[in-house]
């Protein structure tokens, strides 16, 4: 097998410089990530544990199989938002009774485990996962329910509602999900550790398995204030929504557990019994590691994104043995593409070496195409800033080329993950299989930049867009408030673009240290291997 | 051969016969396999898997547990001899090795004994009778009287005084031998001393003879031949002794002086010379102040005989085979010399905790010292069952050094450094016995163990515990990554963000060790201990080896599960550790109103009453419904509070039958 030979000079100042920034950024992001491990704080978790209660990270380590890897999704989710960084919320891939699964709850210690929009949004991701990979669902279920303080904080309540296009009619969702889950023949398994009233109470409602705990669960429509409020009974909570009311007389609670660690041990019991079968092919357990140090992955990518870098340095710090073999390496070199393994599993990768080409793109079409033959999972890893423009190459057929490669990205039927390790932008992002195009997992590197375009390049567009509106209408052009506007916008482009930001948003699965991306790419697949791994036997019409 | 004496014609012997057991069957089979000689086994049902009767060359079983059905059923024995094609026997020590009757039978049955002949035998069998033959050879020996009465008992203890010592006529080893120190112990010592002695030797003939306190006891190894030749082998001390049966021995001894040695090796080949002593056998004598006594002739190989061969470098068991083949001994007294210390210990399955009681079970690892040079003779390998019907003895070491001090540092170390795990042993009883300031003192009179305090059982340093529960958490880590049904290839215990620590806790030598773990992403583990925080690399694990280091010191531990437990022996030896669950089974609580009637039925019977104490899974009620009785049972111990209903009454679906508390005691455990 060929295997990449690198050159990447590890004793130059570029790459001392590009590992002296990543590391700034890995310590800026473990700060984070640190905060919020942290949940609601150490008084809480006092408070907590005072009641036999744990925080969720505990519950979760508790379940996992011992010593079994465990990856978490958008950790980071709210960061910079009203809520506390990772959004009272942990969901995350882990092994339980030797079965891949998601397994996702709220913190009772952050705001008693109430909803926020953000980690909203982290469930939802969790059931898609679910489904799409195929994963048993297992949720730790205690939620002081939606948070109903409303708008937006202490800002202008208006001023939210003005943008905001939700509405509670688009609500429920996550109970058609979990359904549809059972529908599908995945396992879901609930586990109330605490309060689950008014929609919450559909959480285990829709659940093929509920463990209770004695004195500890309450699930119920509605809770003692509703049941006044709605018709006037004094209903005592344990008779109303208790575990042992719901484990003897409703027949809600399946399981009734003496504590959270009995109910621990009791979900593990279910996952033991459920039978599970992977669907896709097992990886070969004959592999070696990469023959560089992925250490070095640290110096690889400049901050700036504006030095170009070999992308192949990169595959062969995260690849089987470095080995890869290139396909049509000496056409459409902007995109290479190429066939090798991750721990095993085979893949074919895509990964930018500058801007698409028409070339690059229809070499990207063809290459998806004979990864769905295979039946191979594809791993897409960004550096694009977008497809080239220009009058020449659009008569050569840019738009209808691009169009192409995401036409066959579009309707592939093979996992894809993606890793975003510089520059995301424009349709670039698209063709690459960005986040919309349903990539079972999407991953972002400290350095990754998501946009519509480059921040200075917005600048640029709209100083042009504003003087030629300008000078259409005959009026001066205000040079020194476009140059304010132009920084202004170049600002907030440059931090809204960034991947903090983005996966702030979970508009990602998560920004991961540039020296896991070989075991997150593992886990992805492994988890992608769950379900059935089936190429696409048709795509939309090719434009020709 | 041109001249033979002796009891029977001498022919080369082909295949031989172990009439015994454990750790002296493999002895013997050694000893023929240097000889060219091939070997034969018997076994009881227990030993099957022993590793005796693996090795060797042939094996019958011998259809029976206790050792009357098996190793004392001298037909048995001769027909299995007869079965393999042995055309030898050799008894080793205890079961029929003293007995004259099973040796005339072999003879009879066209068998070579290899032993001392069957009259010799006879004659030193009757202690009393050999005590008056001595005497009358002029050999020193204690006043004794044999009774067959309690009446006559008490008489003869007056006579000689108390304390006194009763004795097995028939046999040795210990077996039937009880201390009575004043008259109101003696009817109940007598009656157990008989029952011990007719179960280990057929013959329930007891002897008293008079007690020496603070003693020594002596013994000297004879060897002597068909042709005239005898010689002796210098002397064993094997004083340390618990129950009356030897636990070190060694030689020389610290206790004889060149000119006492030399008058207790006259008096046994005097001892020999008038019994005409063929084969090996040991004349016993009790020291005390420079003076001895004769105290019985051990017609047969000894225990302990490996220490003598240590500082003479002869073997006992080639000699004892040569000597039945009609061979001369291969060396004269003059050829003998005795050079270095050399002091055996023997491992026993008891708890020196309990009064050294024997404490059958199976040996889940054993593997013998490497860390020091020393002979073990060793009846067990791991796996091997320690059966309650035969001899608690698992192993004997045995340390040859220049000097006493060095022999004693030597063995302690070799026993320190054995792993013999799953069963309870003096092990390290021996040890501390071993390192003692009295016995390097060479104060071992038999009292030693009443008399020096040893302590029974080791105590570990905190830190020895420590290192040994990190071995068997990176032991099962490791195990549990290799069997991982997915995610196989991902770094152990791999996180993309902070999450708690793995923990695992465990019961060893009565402290909880309570362990959390992480890996780190360069490999290592960050372990976190009585709120320490360790950094462990490990280089191997998972296959029984632990090889890791601790904050920079290295070391390989071995370690197995067995059930709950891990057995783990690292530089600090042997080490046990409990794992504590990791999901504490959560107390029931009592069902809020009481036990329920699962659907509507008639009352047929009520089985317990309130205040009643219930144990989970305790009948408490019968209900019939839809023709069929159904058994409401305890769901969890408790207490009956109430009874809600009786019999022969109509109950509703749900109705409550009766509530059940948990009960006070099990509340506040």
């Amino acid at each position: 097998m060929p295997r990449l030979q690198s050159n990447l000079d590890t004793r130059s100042e570029d790459y001392a410089r590009n590992r002296a920034d990543m590391l700034q950024m890995l310590e800026e992001m473990n700060a984070l990530l640190e905060e919020a491990a942290r949940g609601g704080g150490e008084e809480a978790h006092r408070r907590l544990a005072a009641r036999g209660k744990m925080p969720l990270r505990q519950r979760i380590a508790h379940a996992l199989d011992r010593d079994s890897p465990f990856l978490e999704i958008s950790p980071l989710a709210a960061w910079r938002s009203d809520y506390q960084v990772g959004s009272g919320f942990v969901l995350g891939v882990g092994v339980i009774e030797g079965i891949e699964c998601v397994t996702l709850g709220h913190d009772p210690s952050v705001m008693a485990g109430a909803f926020n929009p953000f980690n909203g949004k982290k469930l939802m991701r969790g059931l898609e996962i679910a489904r799409v990979n195929r994963l048993p669902y297992v949720q730790f279920v205690e939620s002081a329910g939606a948070d109903l303080r409303g708008g937006g904080g202490d800002g202008d309540p208006e001023a939210a509602l003005r943008r905001d296009t939700g509405h509670f009619a688009e609500s429920g969702r996550l109970f058609y999900e979990i359904t549809e889950l059972s529908k599908l023949r995945i396992p879901t398994i609930s586990v109330v550790f605490g309060a689950s009233t008014a929609g919450g109470a559909y959480q285990p409602g829709m659940s093929d398995y509920n463990i209770l705990i004695r004195g500890q669960s309450q699930i119920a429509l509605g809770g003692p204030p509703l049941v006044k409020m709605a018709t006037g009974e004094d209903a005592d909570v344990e008779s109303l929504a208790g575990a042992e009311m719901h484990a003897t007389v409703s027949g809600l609670g399946d399981y009734l557990a003496e504590d959270e660690m009995d109910a621990i041990a009791k979900c593990r019991e279910v996952m033991a019994h459920l039978n599970w079968k992977k669907l896709g092919p097992e990886p070969s357990g004959r592999f070696a590691e990469p023959a560089y140090d992925p250490e070095e992955l640290l110096g690889l990518v400049p901050r700036d994104l504006k030095a170009p870098f070999d992308i192949r340095e990169a595959i062969a710090r995260i690849v089987d043995d470095s080995y890869f073999e290139e396909f049509k390496p000496l056409y459409g070199p902007t995109l290479v593409c190429g066939w090798t393994s991750v721990c095993g599993y085979p893949v074919g990768i895509l990964a930018n070496n500058g801007a698409l080409f028409s070339e690059s793109s229809e070499k990207a079409a063809q290459f998806i195409q004979l990864a769905n033959l295979s039946d191979t999972p594809l791993v897409f890893l960004h550096n694009i800033t977008g497809y080239i423009v220009g009058s020449d190459f659009e008569q050569r057929g840019i738009t209808k080329n691009g169009s192409k490669m995401i036409n066959a990205v579009s309707n592939s039927t093979v996992p894809h993950v993606s890793m975003i390790l510089g520059a995301s932008y424009g349709a670039g992002n698209y063709g690459m299989s960005g986040r919309a195009f349903g990539p079972r997992f999407t991953f972002i590197w400290p350095t990754a930049k998501i946009a519509v375009m480059g921040p200075r390049q917005m600048a640029g567009v709209m100083s042009i867009v504003g003087r030629a509106a300008a000078a259409r209408r005959g009026i001066p052009f205000d040079e020194a408030a476009d140059a304010k506007r132009a920084a202004n916008v170049e600002f907030w482009a440059e931090e809204r673009s960034k991947g903090l930001f983005a996966t702030s948003r979970v508009s990602d699965d998560g920004m991961v240290d540039p020296r896991d991306s070989r075991a997150v790419l593992a886990m992805a697949l492994s988890a992608a291997h769950s379900n059935q791994v089936r190429g696409a036997k048709e795509f939309g019409t090719w434009r020709m | 051969m041109a001249h033979v004496v002796g009891p029977e014609p001498a022919r080369p012997i082909r295949r031989l016969l172990v009439a015994n057991r454990g750790e002296i069957a493999r002895r013997i089979f050694r000893a023929c396999r240097e000889l060219g000689i091939s070997t034969a086994a018997v076994y009881a049902d227990d030993d099957a898997a022993a590793p005796f009767v693996a090795e060797a060359d042939v094996a019958v079983a011998l259809a029976g547990r206790s050792a009357a059905e098996t190793y004392l059923d001298a037909a048995k024995l001769i027909a299995a001899a007869a079965r393999a094609g042995a055309d030898a026997i050799h008894p080793g020590y205890g079961f029929l090795s003293e007995n004259a009757d099973f040796a005339r039978g072999v003879i009879e049955a066209g068998l070579t004994w290899i032993g001392p002949a069957p009259e010799t035998i006879a004659k030193m069998g009757d202690k009393l009778a050999a005590k008056a033959l001595m005497a009358s050879a002029g050999v020193p020996t204690l006043a004794a009287a044999k009774v067959s009465s309690e009446r006559q008992a008490r008489q003869a203890a007056r006579a000689i005084g108390y304390p006194v010592l009763i004795k097995a006529a028939a046999g040795g080893g210990g077996r039937g031998m009880r201390l009575v120190e004043t008259e109101k112990d003696l009817r109940a010592a007598l009656a157990s001393a008989r029952r011990e002695a007719g179960a280990a030797f057929g013959d329930d003939t007891v002897f008293l003879e008079r007690w020496v306190g603070a003693a020594r006891h002596l013994e000297i190894q004879i060897l002597g031949d068909r042709h005239g030749n005898l010689v002796h082998l210098f002397e064993r001390e094997c004083s340390i002794q618990r129950r009356h049966q030897k636990l070190i021995e060694e030689s020389p001894s610290s206790a004889l002086d060149e000119k006492t040695r030399a008058a207790m090796c006259a008096a046994a080949l005097t001892a020999a010379k008038s019994l005409s002593y063929v084969s090996a056998g040991t004349v016993e004598f009790l020291l005390a102040e420079g003076e001895f006594w004769f105290l019985e002739v051990n017609a047969r190989l000894q225990v302990e005989h490996p220490v003598t061969e240590a500082v003479t470098g002869a073997d006992i068991v080639i000699e004892q085979i040569r000597i039945a083949q009609g061979e001369p001994l291969s060396f004269a007294q003059a050829d003998l010399k005795s050079r270095g210390w050399a002091i055996e210990a023997r491992v026993c399955a008891e708890d020196p905790e309990r009064d050294f009681l024997p404490a059958p079970g199976k040996v889940l690892a054993w593997r013998a010292s490497r860390a020091a040079p020393a002979r073990f003779d060793s009846g067990v390998e791991t796996g091997t069952l320690v059966s309650s019907e035969f001899d608690a003895m698992v192993a004997k070491v045995i340390a040859h050094a220049a000097s006493r001090r060095e022999a004693a540092a030597l063995l302690a170390r070799a026993l320190e450094t054995t792993r013999i795990q799953g069963l309870t042993t003096n092990r390290d009883f021996l040890v501390a016995c071993l390192r003692s300031p009295q016995f390097l003192a060479g104060d071992t009179t038999t009292d030693f163990i009443d008399r020096a305090a040893i302590p029974r059982r080791r105590v570990f340093e905190r830190e020895a515990l420590v290192q040994s529960a990190i071995a068997a958490a990176m032991e099962a880590q490791a195990r549990r990554r290799a069997r991982a049904r997915v995610l196989a290839s991902m770094p152990t215990g791999w996180r993309n963000t902070p999450m708690p620590l793995e923990g695992v806790a465990y019961d060893a030598a009565g402290e909880e060790v309570a362990l959390g773990y992480r890996a780190q992403r360069d490999g290592s583990f960050q372990f976190v201990v009585d709120g320490q925080a360790r950094r462990v690399v490990v280089h191997c694990a998972g296959h029984g080896e632990a090889d890791f280091a601790i904050d920079g010191l290295r070391a390989t531990f071995l370690v197995d599960p067995a059930g709950e437990q891990w057995l783990v022996h690292g530089p600090a030896g042997d080490v046990e550790l409990a794992e504590r669950p990791r999901y504490p089974v959560a107390a029931g609580a009592e069902l809020t109103g009481g036990l329920k009637a699962p659907m509507p039925g008639v009352i047929r019977a009520v089985a317990v009453k309130a205040g009643e104490r219930v144990s989970r899974g305790q009948l408490l009620v019968v209900l019939e419904a839809m023709k069929m009785e159904h058994r409401i049972l305890a769901p969890h111990d408790g207490v009956v509070d109430e009874v809600g209903v009786t019999v022969g009454e109509q109950v509703g679906n749900g109705q409550r039958l009766l509530s059940l508390s948990i009960a006070q005691a099990q509340a506040a455990e």
